[in-house]
């Protein structure tokens, strides 16, 4: 066993664990934090993503130690006070951009991630934003679409500043 | 928190965002995978890792000594009670129906077959004990290919049948009297084209792999299991097991999507159900994607022989075709059914006068095939939609206009087909011509042009896929035909709640496809309430004991209309209360907006709300008035529903490297009268990407030993966005004419009818090079081979 | 699935580290960002007793520029390669390269040194050392070694390193613009997130209308990466023109074994390998 601590949406928790553990089992059957799935067990389909100190991660590709100090953003940590949506959220469902839902959580996780990266994508740089995520049902037309419209959204919300513009400049180029 | 506006109107027809979506985007969600009970213990499946054996040793007692471990069994400890798997489909009267226990006994007949349970306190011991069982397997001969597996001599996968054979099913116009003689029109025919086809092997792949949780405490024995299926699922235990139907619970929560890939009862969901009523304790199991892709069932797997016979006009007079089907090693809940389904729709949305079809069902060493998106009629579309180019290349006409000649026109419906189907209505003038007019076509053939005139590297193609499906599965007396286990009718509540909500409970069972937008949708604009004021429940056989679930895009079409007429009897069943609460006589009443009013006299009504009320305290009814305004109605189709339409894809092909891509599509589809335009471009938009998906990308691969070579997200390649294109779509509305919604259904549509138009669009491309096949799918590398090919033949050939 | 049972190590120094791993004996691995090793241990490919887990090694961690060469700190993720403006100036063969390997998320846990440890045939990173000249810094109960990349790669998932040593870092030549080289990456893979066919890694050197030096690295021809010396060959001192290319890429698939399996076949590889080598080494050489 091995003592880990792990802020998971705003809540700290210690706990011992087995080594063994994956970060997403650790979330799900220790934290009760269901909402992030798994899909797989080759890393391929980014069900199970999460944050990980703000940056997207498979958790199923992830050690609960090795998450061990940090903190973690999941589908249920996404929401702001009073369970108002995530621009990224909202779009989801403004855009249809979910059918069965399974691969929602850990596509609008990734998408959150792309959007911290580069603000204002084009739509093929949201698909490759994407490319670790599958999605079996919707065929990712709407799930570009969503992104979009968060992207536009949070850019409304949010005017850039010249430091957030190249940022967003150093990746694309 | 509510994700929904309010806005008043008509509901049907308006793009209503999905309620579903509250749970599901903010991680609330009920998976099979998230119940946990107390006590539960989990379970691990040991599989074979050979392809065919005897089992001559099992022994798990050094699993047994194992931390956490709590029982381990074998198919021989179970034999008596876990029941055999059902098929419910035998397609003639001499099908072979093998048996299938669920853990095996004594033989395995393919890779990843249960033969031993592990139940632990946690799923890690589970797994780790697996190692430590005993087992030892003598090898038996293995055979994977069709063709082989029907030779003489061939291994037998089950040796007491005698033969490898399944079925033979067979439907020829000229017996059934539905149209001429097919070898007449071959000998009478000025072109004869033919062809074979091979349907790759596909893995359904959808996202949430299937767990099952049960609990055999209580009075009722409760499965939980991530299914499309939940009622069929219910009888098939009782049936199997001699549990009584009435003491077994069956709930679907929330499905991470299906695609025919969970119309399944599975070997897993019945060891669980064997475990639980073994130890008394709750028992879940989660399979792994790899067991889900190596034991699951798969999709398509046919070699198709095509002989087409047509005059030079292009007018086609006769199609003839000879299917093989892999059946795999053992027959899945509709597995016989799926290839058969196909025989209706191999004629498609043409009026040719004769046909033959005749399908043999093969028994292989590998994974059960059964229903995956579009189930048989994928395979027929695809076959027909590339004979058809072949014969436009043929004849060198455009591949459209050969269309136009030979496809039956708007005016012409209902038409009676040769494979005995009447199709209700259509405009396939419509849908093509809007869809030429999205693509560009005129332009794109001119650019092709060029392209082929400048030799580019990469090449431009176009391809045309015009297509109609039988949807709405489907009529009892049809289904009782062809001799398939039960109806097809659908069933539907309606519950009025005191303060005016509404509950419906529907027999579909939904896992992506929005039935509880949809239906929400319906209700509220056939009862006059709000669309937030309706609750959908389903997939609980305690709450909706009755129905037929979800698949075949039957929900609408038949769930649907189920739900129409509840909603009308509880109008019908207000109406003298309202009457009685007005004052008046029931005969003078209308039910507009929501609101009983006098006729002819504009303001305060009564609603279903008031009615509800008064029926709940009861004070005052009128005499012989039931306290209840509650109604169930049950539907059985009439006729299938066809929705139609035209695909065009552009392809550009790196005749380089072989690589494809999709420059551009354009679906027009005529579902027929649309509930909601979002839900509608979604199933568009999915079932478009399965079939490219299958034309480009996806490919169940078995090596000779049976072994499964694309068993994990690595090999089996499924697609993600940065493979895909934007697709436009354009929508044509002919409505059904067989029930009062007019829709027929979409949720295979876009699978059905985007393979062809790929493959045919990359074949076009390569035309000038002498291709005119690739097999699916259409890697770069087949690509390039085919390129390859065909010059060589034209150097062979050129030589003197 | 999950992994099997296995003790945990988080050593803070490289030292600590060697001393873990041969405490650990022969069934001890490192784990670097765990994208390749995990994988391996869900499916119960690999069991290892012991994980010893470099992250805590703050000192594996980072780009620094010693002059003539960029040291790339074994535990450096490919996303911070990717981005780091040293990498991007002196090696961009690097930094395009690393864009191209797995997803995002990937990117975020992977690692340099794990890439390269891993010595998987299909992975991207090992010909772009090879095609760089990049050298290995190696750390081991007897002390630290340096090996070239041209003999770090020895088999299929195996490299020059014995079990008890740890990658610490690859120093690279800085090989920019500014010194007439040019650079790129060229992969074909069948799905955006699979795995390259083949890869080829190529460096130009051009000088007024010639080529004047040339490096090309294969990536998936055969059990290790292989530099395509016949190419490099042609190329150098050929006038920069597609004719010198098209004559060049020739040679492309002299002295490879690609593999022949589900994925694909020799034959197509050997293909590919002529038509990918074009297309970078054009790219490169901006013809
Ligand atoms: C879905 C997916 C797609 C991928 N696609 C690509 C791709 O397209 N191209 C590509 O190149 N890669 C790809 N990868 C692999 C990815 O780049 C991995 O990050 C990389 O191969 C391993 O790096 P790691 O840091 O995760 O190493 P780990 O997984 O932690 O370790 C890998 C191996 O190297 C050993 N090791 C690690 N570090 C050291 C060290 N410092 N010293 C000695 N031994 C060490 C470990 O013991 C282990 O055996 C993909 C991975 C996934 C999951
Ligand atoms: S579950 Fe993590 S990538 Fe599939
Ligand atoms: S919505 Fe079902 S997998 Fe994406």
């Amino acid at each position: 066993m091995t003592r880990i601590s792990l802020t998971v949406d705003g809540v700290r928790y210690d706990d011992d664990v087995d080594p063994r553990t994956l970060l997403v089992h650790h979330l799900r059957d220790r934290l009760g934090k269901v909402g992030t799935v798994v899909g797989c067990d080759t890393s391929n389909c980014g069900a199970c993503t999460v944050l990980l100190a703000g940056k997207s991660v498979k958790s199923c590709t992830v050690l609960a130690t090795q998450a061990d100090g940090s903190d973690v953003t999941t589908i249920e940590g996404l929401s702001g006070p009073n369970d108002a949506l995530h621009p990224m959220q909202q779009a989801f469902h403004g855009c249809h951009g979910l059918q069965c839902g399974y691969c929602t959580p850990g596509m609008i996780m990734a998408a959150v991630d792309l959007l911290a990266d580069n603000p204002e994508p084009s739509d093929d740089e949201v698909r490759e934003g994407l490319e670790g995520n599958l999605c079996r049902c919707t065929g990712y037309q709407n799930i570009v679409r969503a992104v979009q419209q968060a992207a536009a959204d949070m850019r409304a919300a949010a005017p850039r500043t010249s430091q957030s513009a190249d940022a967003a400049q150093e990746v694309t180029t | 928190m509510t994700v929904t506006e309010d806005q008043p109107g008509a509901e049907v027809g308006r793009d209503r965002r999905r309620k579903e979506d509250a749970r599901l985007i903010t991680g609330r969600t009920m998976w099979t995978e998230n119940i946990n009970l107390p006590g539960m213990l989990h379970l691990a499946i040991l599989r074979s890792p050979l392809a065919h054996a005897r089992i001559t040793h099992v022994d798990v007692d050094a699993a047994l000594e194992l931390p956490g471990v709590v029982a381990a069994f074998t198919g021989r400890d179970v034999a008596d009670m876990q029941g055999s798997l059902p098929c419910a489909w035998p397609v003639t009267e001499d099908t072979v129906l093998p048996g299938y226990p669920p853990l095996a006994v004594d033989e395995v007949r393919h890779t990843g077959e249960p033969v031993a349970v592990v139940a632990a306190r946690d799923r890690a011991s589970a797994q780790d004990a697996l190692e430590a069982i005993e087992i030892d397997y003598e090898p038996l001969p293995v055979v994977v290919d069709m063709e082989d597996a029907l030779a003489d001599g061939a291994p037998l996968v089950h040796e007491d049948a005698g033969t490898n054979k399944c079925y033979t099913w067979v439907l020829d116009s000229a017996e059934a009297g539905t149209g001429g003689d097919v070898a007449q029109a071959k000998s009478d025919a000025e072109v004869v084209l033919e062809r074979r086809y091979v349907q790759q092997r596909l893995i359904p792949a959808f996202m949430e792999p299937r767990s099952v949780v049960v609990d055999p405490t209580g009075d009722q024995i409760t499965m939980w299991s991530a299914t499309q299926i939940p009622h069929i699922l219910r009888l098939m235990l009782a049936m199997s097991t001699g549990v009584p139907e009435h003491k077994i619970r069956v709930v679907a929560p929330d499905v991470g999507g299906g695609f025919g890939g969970k119309l399944q009862v599975t070997p897993e969901e019945f060891i669980a159900f064997a475990a639980a009523r073994r130890f008394g304790r709750p028992v879940k199991f989660v399979e792994s994607r790899s067991e889900t892709m190596l034991s699951g069932h798969h999709g398509r797997d046919q070699i198709q022989d095509i002989t087409l016979s047509a005059r030079r006009d292009g007018t086609v007079t006769g199609l003839s075709v000879k299917l093989l089907a892999n059946m795999g090693a053992y027959l899945g809940i509709v597995t016989p059914g799926v290839p058969v389904l196909g025989a209706f729709m191999f004629n498609a949305i043409y009026k040719f006068p004769a046909y033959r079809f005749e399908c043999s069902g093969v028994f292989t060493n590998t994974t059960k095939t059964d229903a995956y998106r579009g189930a048989g009629r994928p395979e027929a579309t695809y076959a027909i939609e590339r004979i058809m180019d072949e014969l436009a290349t043929e004849l060198d006409v455009d591949p459209i206009e050969l269309r136009r000649r030979n496809w039956i026109q708007h005016d012409e419906f209902p038409f009676t087909t040769v494979a005995g189907l009447t199709y209700d209505s259509g405009n396939y003038e419509a849908a093509t011509d809007q869809a030429m007019e999205l693509f560009g076509y005129h332009e794109l053939r001119r650019e092709q042009a060029e392209r082929r005139e400048s030799g580019d590297p990469v090449q431009l193609g176009i391809g045309v896929s015009t297509y109609t499906e039988m949807c709405g599965l489907a009529p009892s007396r049809i289904l009782g035909q062809l001799r398939y286990g039960a109806g097809g009718w659908e069933t539907a509540s309606v519950r009025m709640l005191p303060t005016g909500k509404v509950e419906v409970i529907t027999g579909t069972s939904p896992h992506g496809q929005s039935h509880e937008t949809a239906w929400s949708q319906i209700v509220a604009d056939r009862l006059g309430v709000p669309f937030d004021d309706v609750e959908v429940l389903h997939g609980d056989t305690r709450t909706s004991h009755k129905g037929l679930d979800t698949y075949g895009s039957r929900s609408l079409a038949v769930g649907g209309t189920a739900l129409v007429s509840a909603c009308e009897k509880v109008v019908d069943k207000a109406k003298p209360i309202a009457a009685h609460l007005l004052e008046c006589d029931p005969a003078d009443l209308e039910f507009v907006d929501g609101q009983y009013r006098v006729k002819g006299t504009p303001g305060a009504g009564k609603t279903l709300a008031d009615c509800a009320l008064a029926v709940f305290t009861a004070h005052d009814l009128p005499d012989g008035v039931e306290a209840n305004l509650d109604a169930d109605a049950v539907v059985d189709p009439e006729n299938f529903s066809f929705p139609h339409g035209t695909h065009l894809c552009a392809t550009e092909v790196d005749t380089e490297t072989g690589q494809v891509k999709i420059r551009s599509y354009v679906a027009v589809d005529d579902v027929g009268t649309v509930i909601n335009p979002l839900i509608v471009d979604g199933q568009v938009h999915g079932g478009i990407a399965q079939g490219i998906a299958q034309a480009l990308y996806e490919e169940a691969v078995y090596d000779e030993d049976g072994n499964l070579l694309t068993g994990t997200f690595v090999d089996y390649t499924v697609p993600s966005s940065a493979d895909l294109p934007d697709i436009i779509t354009g929508r044509t509305e002919t409505p059904a004419t067989g029930h009062p919604l007019g829709a027929k259904g979409v949720g295979e549509a876009g699978t059905i009818a985007s393979t062809p138009a790929v493959v045919n669009a990359i074949v076009d491309a390569l035309r000038p090079f002498g291709v005119s096949d690739i097999r699916m799918p259409c890697t770069p590398e087949r690509v390039w081979q085919a390129i390859r090919d065909a010059r060589a033949a034209r150097e062979g050939s050129d030589r003197p | 699935m999950i992994p099997a049972a296995f003790d945990y190590a988080r050593p803070t120094s490289v030292d600590d580290a060697v001393g873990t791993l041969a405490d650990g004996g022969e069934d001890a691995k490192i784990l670097a960002g765990g994208q390749s090793l995990i994988p391996m241990l869900r499916l119960r490919l690999a069991a290892p007793t012991v994980v010893v887990d470099l992250g805590g090694v703050n000192d594996l961690r980072g780009v620094t520029d010693d002059g003539n060469h960029l040291v790339i700190g074994a535990m450096t993720t490919h996303d911070e390669i990717m981005n780091d403006p040293a990498v991007r100036s002196h090696a961009p063969l690097i930094a395009q390269a690393t864009r191209t390997v797995a997803d995002r998320q990937v990117r975020h846990m992977g690692t340099f040194g794990g890439s390269l440890a891993h010595a998987d045939p299909a992975g991207d990173l090992p010909s772009v050392t090879m095609a760089l000249d990049a050298s290995f810094e190696i750390a081991g109960p007897s002390g630290r070694r340096s090996v070239p990349a041209s003999e770090f790669f020895v088999d299929y998932l195996t490299t020059a390193m014995d079990p008890g040593e740890i990658l610490v870092a690859v120093r690279v030549p800085k090989m920019s613009d500014s010194s007439g080289w040019g650079s790129h990456y060229e992969k074909l893979n069948r799905v955006a997130q699979a795995w390259a066919l083949v890869g080829v890694a190529a460096m130009v050197q051009r000088d007024n209308g010639t080529m004047s030096d040339a490096r090309v690295a294969l990536t998936n021809m055969g059990p290790r990466p292989v530099r395509a010396h016949g190419v490099e060959e042609a190329l150098r001192g050929a006038p920069a023109t597609a004719d010198a290319v098209g004559a060049a890429v020739a040679h492309a698939a002299e002295n490879t074994e690609p593999a022949d399996d589900v994925t694909a076949s020799a034959e197509y590889r050997t293909h590919l390998a002529s038509v990918l080598t074009g297309r970078a080494v054009r790219t490169a050489a901006s013809i």
